[in-house]
């Protein structure tokens, strides 16, 4: 190689560079038409008015923010959706763990212990929320006809503002608990059983041994599962449409099914653009923080 | 595996199989119901009357229901269109990240990365527009094709051609392959695993997906099984339990049955594809 001529050298290079650029581009044409096209085109949109049949589109600064902030619809979703996503994340991540950790050991029954955790993963959340519909159903559900043998009341599940958004957050936590799991599965058997050997040595109980051992070991895979919970909690809002459709009075809305509403149901496309706008934000400084993690995590190896 | 010295060990295992098998049974229940009630008569279903007799007519009144064949043929052809794009694009690119240098490749690369984060879910209004102004509302194309250049895809792709030893393509290349050679002879042999593994999360996650299809679509020639049951459920359309249940059923039923058959590729798959 090091008798190659210079030019012949150069010429390598810029046949390779020409190559990437060509293998890269259909990819990276449509990457640009279907994610960054759309984001600069709902930024840009959502600085003018809204079109109507009389009045053409205005340039109105940041005025659709400005209404957004003043309209106590959307602080309700945004209150919804924290509120969801604090509860969600946490809840399905420590159910993950505990059912990760029985499906580590050697129960009765694994194979199915694991199946039933992670079947709700598979299914469309269209088709769980109507199986979770019945569960609801006031009186002739199976929640009330459980909590009747006791002499509870019946309670209308998805009805009422108080308890709408909480079954909402209980079905999104069905769904996730068990694709998390599989994540901690992994990581746990990656843990060499010498150091659970060592910890029964020093006569540490399960419950040190778990805070002790087990939590640190599995914190990089915690943080990854954090990361995916973050984007979920935007992203899972399937089961919106059968179950509550965001009521009643707003009470189960969540921030993508408003979106959709205000852009397909109020053709509010500048308000539905500013909308998108904020929630794209809020990912922008979840994925910096998470390249941040990364490359610290990278920097251990 | 057992908990010697931690704890009594015959305890600890009987209390962790308990809550073990109370917790995976609250799990399955949804699904458990759903195919309990679906073969029951509607007014027994609603009653629960749990010795009631057996019955399949609300899988024929499900099916009759609504143009189901239709959203099956228009669910296969959206996962195969996705995956035949996601396989073609992603490996291109991969390919090219992998192994050729190019200028602006870091920064090309991390403007893709970003699309992990700038989520189709969120532009749907955006997407929506484009998709129609190019003229593919209410096409199986349409609801595929802004999936098709996955961050995640090419992210994949690249680390599994990374992998591969470059001695293995000197050797093809001694042999007088050139790039489009190489890539098919040595590379994409070499991540026969992660195209799998990447096929299966995919299937599963556009047979499942159903916002973007619902706004995209418009007539039952395109809808997929997802938006198809939404309809089919919809409280104004006025069916029952017992038939709602059965038709749930039906649209589950394959990407399960795989599941169940394939369970141990699934979990493989779900863990090399974190992030879908």
């Amino acid at each position: 190689m090091t008798q190659t001529p210079d030019h012949a050298r150069n010429h390598d290079r810029r046949r390779m560079a020409l190559y990437g650029w060509m293998l890269a581009s259909p990819a990276l044409i449509l990457l640009t038409v279907f994610a960054f096209l759309p984001a600069g085109h709902a930024l840009w949109q959502s600085l003018f008015t809204r079109t109507t049949s009389r009045r053409p589109a205005r340039f109105a600064g940041l005025d659709n923010y400005i209404y957004l902030f003043e309209d106590p619809t959307f602080l309700k979703v945004v209150h919804n959706n924290l509120l969801y996503a604090a509860v969600t994340i946490p809840a399905s991540i420590a159910i993950a763990l505990v059912m990760a950790l029985w499906a580590n050991q050697a129960l009765r029954g694994r194979a199915f212990l694991r199946t039933a955790f992670f079947v709700p993963t598979m299914l469309p959340m269209i088709a769980a929320a109507n199986l979770w519909l019945f569960f609801y159903t006031p009186d002739i559900g199976l929640i009330d006809r459980i909590t009747g043998l006791f002499g509870a009341a019946p309670v209308n599940w998805l009805g009422q503002p108080d308890t709408a958004l909480w079954a909402v957050i209980a079905v999104s936590v069905w769904k996730e608990a068990g694709f998390f799991m599989v994540f901690y599965l992994a990581a746990l058997q990656t843990i060499p059983p010498d150091l659970r050997e060592a910890a029964a040595i020093e006569g540490a109980s399960r419950a040190t041994y778990l805070r002790r051992v087990l939590l640190p070991l599995l914190m990089p895979t915690t943080l990854f599962i954090l990361v995916n919970a973050l984007i979920n909690s935007v992203k899972l809002i399937d089961h919106l449409f059968i179950l509550t459709k965001g009521g009643p009075d707003n009470a189960s809305k969540l921030l993508l099914y408003w979106i959709w509403e205000t852009a397909f149901s109020y053709f509010d496309r500048p308000a539905a653009a500013a909308l998108t706008c904020l929630v794209l934000l809020v990912l922008g400084l979840i994925a910096v923080a998470q390249f941040r993690g990364l490359d610290r995590r990278i920097h251990y190896r | 595996m057992t908990a010697r010295a931690l704890t009594p060990p015959a305890l600890t295992l009987t209390l962790d199989t308990l809550g073990a098998w109370v917790l995976a049974l609250v799990w399955i229940a949804p699904l458990g119901f759903a195919a309990w009630a679906a073969v029951h008569s509607p007014t027994d279903a609603v009653g629960f009357r749990l010795s009631a007799p057996l019955t399949l007519s609300n899988f024929a009144t499900a099916w009759e229901g609504t143009p189901w064949l239709r959203y099956f043929l228009n669910s296969f052809a959206l996962v195969s269109t996705v995956l035949a794009g996601q396989f073609l694009l992603c490996t291109l690119a991969g390919f090219a990240f992998a192994r050729f240098a190019f200028p602006g490749r870091e920064l090309v690369f991390y403007a893709v990365l970003l699309q992990l984060f700038i989520l189709p879910e969120v532009l749907i209004v955006d997407n929506y527009a484009i998709a129609s102004a190019l003229g593919l509302f209410d096409t199986i194309l349409g609801i595929g094709l802004p999936y098709m250049a996955s961050a995640f895809g090419i992210f994949l792709m690249r680390q599994a051609f990374r992998q591969v030893p470059v001695e293995l393509e000197e050797a093809a290349r001694i042999e007088g392959c050139g790039w489009a050679g190489v890539l098919w002879r040595v590379y994409i042999p070499a991540a026969k695993p992660t195209y799998l593994a990447y096929a299966l999360v995919s299937v599963a996650t556009h047979w499942n997906n159903f916002l973007w299809p619902l706004v995209i679509t418009n007539s039952a020639e395109t809808r997929p099984l997802t938006v198809g049951l939404s309809l089919f459920a919809a409280p104004e359309s006025g069916v029952n339990i017992a038939v709602i249940s059965a038709a749930t059923l039906m649209t589950v039923a394959p990407l399960l049955l795989a599941f169940l058959i394939f369970q141990r590729q699934f979990i493989q798959a779900f863990l090399r594809a974190g992030i879908r």
